[in-house]
């Protein structure tokens, strides 16, 4: 159990480190037999490499990389054994995953004028109600006063949902009929906000798939309706990325930066399979910090993400 | 980012370029190329891997080596395997028992409920089926709400029982209800759960056995990494489903997924997901997709959607026109019309061969046409009718007339110029080996 104490910042219950210990023991075994009694760095052994990282969700662009970096490093065909190999790769890896904005320590908010308002956007399905559900447990439990607005007025029952996680964990909705503009949500729940001398807004938005202008388009208009309550709104735009989300969810992340300015990101279900190698590839590709992930479907199946440490704990170190 | 295929290729060939005794060992470097293209789609590796080592034997054995140009034999090659690989002609759905059952199962959020109700109004509608809605997913918050207001907003019963917890139950029930009121068709909506959740899959095992529904559908999301492998084939262990409806194709995904979930569990794709209205369901395309994981456009689908629209009146009309080179303005902006009938315009154009790649950066509004209407407006008939007179002194009178300036009616001239050029193409070509040449003409 030692290396989640490094994994992630929070101690967890031991079922929900379960699902983590299959990435990284997937990741780690899937390296450690590509390059398994093997003396020399050969095309056999960075193709093995090539295969471990990409089969992890590593993502084509950063494997590439980290086998570019590695041949770079090690002249073809010298001998070298295992563990030097290792350390090698450990180190490429966790360079790619360093970030200038850093990984939150605790779920403690920073000092804003008013209540810190922080938006959350991403495709369908991946988990962006869900991830509002656990964030507003978290931030409850830390003595924060949360409301939730349910500015998703597009899929059928979109608000009941959030209305049933506001339910759970004590925190109010404020939410207008199915069908209304999710910017007069947003402002609703803004203006809700700041006359209860709340802390945290978290405001739920529709999935929408990046390539549709003016669904991103109604997004820039939730943000810019938003700052005539609270100026300096969204302090925060986490884009949420399904784990199991293949080359997409870069493409994904580009165009709800270019829609949204995203400060973060959250990536959920990694309670799944093998798929936690997908953060690295979105560590190392896009200059926004990993932040929170998904572990299930409770209400205390959310973690604070550290990528240091998850690269350490990748390599056993 | 996403280098196409052809691209790969085309870069992996020049490197060999004139050296003749291309060997063995000079193919290796376009077979890993295609391979990376191949995983840069989501393809699983070890399905790339296998893929690309066909590839290679067909390659080999047929001298693609000695072609005049050896990375669109290469292409050919791999289109070919891959269109062969997705598998034949699209398959319906098989519901002859009664009532047929259907059961929806997958990951979580990956448009089971959304596509049980557009299954739903499918067979309602083009089957003249009458379904019956069941609300299995138990766990999720408001998943029961969800599928009851899209039942209501299409006028379909929704079977569900407040308070019960045990989804196999509800399912039992929703059939005796079905028989008992007349229901030929049971659609059965189930909560998402992870492949590796034992409790929840030995759960819709049991709710498989205690229905046995005739059409059992793993429902997937198309943007799907390395992981489909792994998926796919767990759910595929439980059910041994029938097919496979892959959804949110709308987005800009290339779906390799489906060339993995293919090869691993060797079912039908059935149907796909195209947007979040219940009228974006489709029958799959086993060519088309190949297509598009390929990163080669889609005609096909752009041509046949073409024609779902066109009345056939004034198809055969414009048909003509194009012959005589009488194809004008005027004409033109009625096509526009129909094409905004059709949907979203980044849909259509990444559709078309070559597009893909080039508008990929771009945005284009659904409204994309409204500078196009202008500057035609800004014509005169005579001028619409005949664009080749449109000089110097014609064009600044339409640009200052539409608010745009020379540069685009200059733009618009020389698009319309060549669109009348591939139209004519097209037309001589016929059906879909015309097409095929002029897809090998564009790239
Ligand atoms: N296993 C697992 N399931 C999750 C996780 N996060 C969300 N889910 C599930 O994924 C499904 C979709 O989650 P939602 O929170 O509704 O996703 P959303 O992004 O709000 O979806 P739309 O608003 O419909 O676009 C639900 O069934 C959730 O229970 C996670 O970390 N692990
Ligand atoms: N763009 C798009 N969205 C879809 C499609 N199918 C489902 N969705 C959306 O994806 C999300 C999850 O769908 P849902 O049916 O609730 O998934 P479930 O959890 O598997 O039942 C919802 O926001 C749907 O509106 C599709 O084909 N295209
Ligand atoms: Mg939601
Ligand atoms: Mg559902």
């Amino acid at each position: 159990m030692s290396f989640f104490s490094k994994f992630f910042t929070k101690d967890k219950k031991e079922t929900l480190d379960q699902g983590l210990e299959k990435t990284r023991s997937s990741v780690f075994e899937k390296i450690t037999r590509a390059v398994a009694g093997r003396s020399t760095v050969d095309e056999e052994v960075l193709d093995d490499i090539e295969e471990a990282l990409i089969t992890s969700d590593v993502g084509l662009d950063t494997t590439v990389k980290i086998i570019e970096a590695l041949e770079e490093r090690v002249a073809r065909n010298k001998v070298m054994n295992q563990d030097e190999l290792m350390q090698m790769l450990y180190e490429i890896i966790s360079g790619l995953m360093q970030h200038e904005r850093g990984a939150w320590e605790d779920f403690e908010l920073p000092k804003t004028e008013g209540p810190y308002v922080l938006m959350v956007v991403g495709v369908n399905g991946v988990g962006k109600t869900t991830t509002i559900g656990k964030l507003a447990h978290q931030f409850k439990n830390k003595g924060y006063n949360v409301v939730l607005g349910a500015a998703d007025t597009f899929r059928a029952a979109a608000i009941e949902q959030l209305g049933v996680w506001g339910e759970r964990t004590g925190v109010p909705v404020v939410k207008q009929e199915m069908g209304s503009d999710p910017a007069s949500v947003a402002y609703d729940t803004l203006q809700h906000a700041v006359s209860k001398g709340a802390d945290l807004c978290i405001i739920d938005t529709a999935g929408r798939l990046h390539n549709k202008k003016n669904l991103m388009t109604e997004l820039s208009k939730v943000r810019r309706v938003m700052q005539k309550v609270v100026p300096d709104a969204p302090h925060e735009v986490l884009l949420v990325l399904d784990g199991s989300t293949g080359q997409n969810a870069l493409l994904q992340a580009k165009a709800f930066s270019e829609a949204t300015q995203i400060t973060s990101l959250a990536v959920t279900k990694l309670d799944g399979t093998a798929k936690g190698g997908v953060v690295i590839g979105i560590s190392d590709q896009l200059n926004v910090p990993v932040k929170f992930i998904g572990v299930g479907e409770g209400m205390e199946d959310l973690q604070l993400f550290n990528p240091e440490a998850f690269a350490s704990s990748l390599f056993n170190k | 980012m996403f280098e196409s295929l052809s691209d790969r290729l085309e870069g992996a060939f020049d490197v060999l370029k004139g050296n003749h005794k291309i060997t063995e060992l000079n193919i290796a470097d376009s077979v890993k190329q295609i391979r990376r293209a191949l995983v840069e789609a989501d393809v699983s590796f070890k399905i790339a891997k296998d893929f690309t080592n066909t590839v290679k034997a067909k390659a080999l054995g047929q001298g693609v080596i000695s072609a005049v140009k050896p990375g669109q034999a290469m292409v050919k090659i791999v289109r070919d395997e891959m269109a062969e690989l997705m598998g034949g002609q699209a398959e319906g759905l098989n519901l002859t028992s009664s009532p047929a059952i259907l059961l929806m199962a997958g990951l979580q959020g990956s448009g089971k409920t959304t596509h049980s109700a557009k299954l739903a109004n499918y067979l309602l509608h083009k089957k003249a089926r009458k379904p019956l809605l069941v609300a299995c997913d138990v766990y999720r918050p408001a998943a029961i709400n969800q599928l009851q207001v899209l039942g209501e907003q299409l006028g379909i019963e929704v079977y569900a029982e407040v308070g019960n917890q045990d989804p196999v139950s509800i399912a039992v029930n929703a059939v005796k209800h079905a028989k008992s009121n007349g229901y030929n068709t049971v659609i059965v909506d189930t909560a998402g759960r992870l492949a590796v959740d034992e409790a929840m899959m030995d759960e819709i095992g049991r709710l498989h056995k205690a229905v046995a529904p005739q059409e059992t559908l793993f429902v997937v999301d198309a943007m799907t990494g390395q992981d489909a492998v792994n998926t796919a084939k767990a759910f595929n262990d439980v059910l041994d489903f029938e097919g496979v409806i892959l959804t949110k194709l709308d987005g800009d995904t290339r779906g390799g997924a489906a060339l993995t979930i293919k090869s691993v569990v060797n079912k039908p794709i059935k149907f796909i997901g195209t947007g979040e209205k219940m009228e974006a369901l489709d029958v799959f395309y086993p060519d088309r997709m190949a297509d598009r994981i390929l990163g080669m456009g889609d005609v096909v689908s752009l041509v046949e959607k073409a024609q779902e629209q066109f009345d056939e009146e004034s198809a055969r009309k414009m048909s003509k026109k194009i012959s005589q080179d009488a194809f004008g303005f005027d004409d033109f902006m009625e096509q526009i019309q129909q094409i905004k009938k059709m949907g979203n315009m980044k849909d259509l154009m990444g559709m078309i061969p070559g597009m893909g790649k080039a508008l990929k950066d771009v945005d284009i509004d659904d409204d994309a046409f409204k500078h196009i209407e202008a500057m035609i407006n800004s014509m005169t008939p005579s001028e619409r009718q005949q664009p080749d007179t449109i000089n110097g002194s014609r064009r600044k009178r339409i640009a200052s007339g539409s608010g745009r300036t020379v540069q685009d009616v200059n733009n618009l001239l020389k698009q319309f110029t060549d669109m009348r050029k591939v139209m004519k193409m097209m037309q001589s070509g016929g059906g879909k080996r015309g097409m095929m040449n002029m897809m090998r003409g564009m790239r």
